[in-house]
């Protein structure tokens, strides 16, 4: 998807265009705004004036999935939501990334129980982990400035299937 | 509460009041038909809630689940409690709102409710394996 399905074999300007792509991407990541548990409401809080995302260049927060590139999955993960979870992820046109926010995201938290998926990256590829509980805004921040330099280093022929290196 | 005695003989297992509170305990064959003389005769119009309990797996029986009654009008409440090991009646023609209460149960529980017009789970999964809130349930699940 995108630029890079145009390069030829064996081009020798490819680092140019990944630099300028990469560059491109990594400055306008928007985000999918759906919230799942008390993450969220921090998601929230970050995207509004005390914070700011739109400082970074994130801040469209997106209702629609395909029109999103960066998933942010705030908080717990149920089993029952789980498809759900996957099918927005899905809907997201390529490239797209996964931000992993807080204990329950990560791994299910505290709630190590039948009901909890254990773990986002479980059914979907998470590019960052961000650790609390819940995540304070400033972290959420840093994760995204760390995608941010990600991104920048991404390799465009292998980057095809959002954050799967083939 | 006599009067339940006497209008329906056998039915009426214990009565227990406290805190002003009033408790009928009753026979699981009886439930539905004083349940309807309770709504129709003497106005417990409204079902507030309707819950199951898990009394260990010792127990005999081992569940219980409890109804409590209002009446709109005279703002009375009562509560009865039926006893059970597998199944009880449903009371949902009598009051609408026990429908989901009572799948809920199910759901949770494992306690059957005969004659539901729709018993399936309504919280779980419909492939969830087990009942989550019986006491010998694994907290990680059935995997």
């Amino acid at each position: 998807m995108g630029i890079e399905e145009k390069l030829p074999d064996n081009s020798v300007i490819t680092t140019t265009i990944e630099k300028l792509v990469n560059w491109g991407r990594k400055n306008s990541l928007w985000p999918t705004g759906f919230g799942l548990a008390c993450c969220a409401i921090e998601m929230i809080c970050t995207a509004a004036a005390r914070f700011d995302i739109s400082r970074f260049g994130m801040e469209i927060f997106r209702s629609s999935p395909r029109q999103a590139d960066l998933m942010i999955v705030a908080g717990t993960v149920t089993n029952k939501m789980a498809p759900v979870v996957k099918r927005l992820y899905d809907q997201m046109p390529n490239p797209k990334w996964v931000i992993a926010m807080g204990a329950c995201a990560i791994s299910g938290g505290i709630f190590n129980t039948y009901s909890v998926l254990q773990g986002v990256d479980k059914i979907i590829p998470v590019d960052v982990y961000v650790p609390g509980c819940p995540v304070r805004p400033e972290a959420l921040l840093d994760a995204i400035v760390k995608l941010q330099k990600k991104i920048e280093t991404e390799n465009l022929r292998t980057k095809q299937d959002g954050g799967i290196e083939k | 509460m006599e009067e339940l005695r006497n209008k329906f003989p056998g039915a009426v297992e214990a009565i227990d009041t406290q805190f002003g509170e009033t408790t009928v305990t009753l026979k699981k064959e009886s439930l539905s038909r004083v349940c309807e003389y309770l709504k129709q005769e003497k106005g417990f119009d409204y079902l507030s809630d309707l819950t199951g309990l898990d009394l260990g797996k010792e127990a005999k029986p081992r569940f219980a689940v409890v109804y409590h009654l209002f009446s709109m009008k005279s703002h009375a409440r009562l509560r009865l409690k039926v006893l059970t090991d597998d199944a009880v009646d449903t009371v949902s023609p009598v009051w609408k709102a026990a429908d989901w209460f009572e799948r809920e149960v199910y759901d949770l529980l494992g306690v059957v409710f005969n004659h539901h017009p729709n018993m399936t789970r309504i919280y779980m999964p419909d492939d969830f394996n087990g009942h989550p809130l019986r006491k010998d349930f694994p907290l990680a699940g059935e995997r």
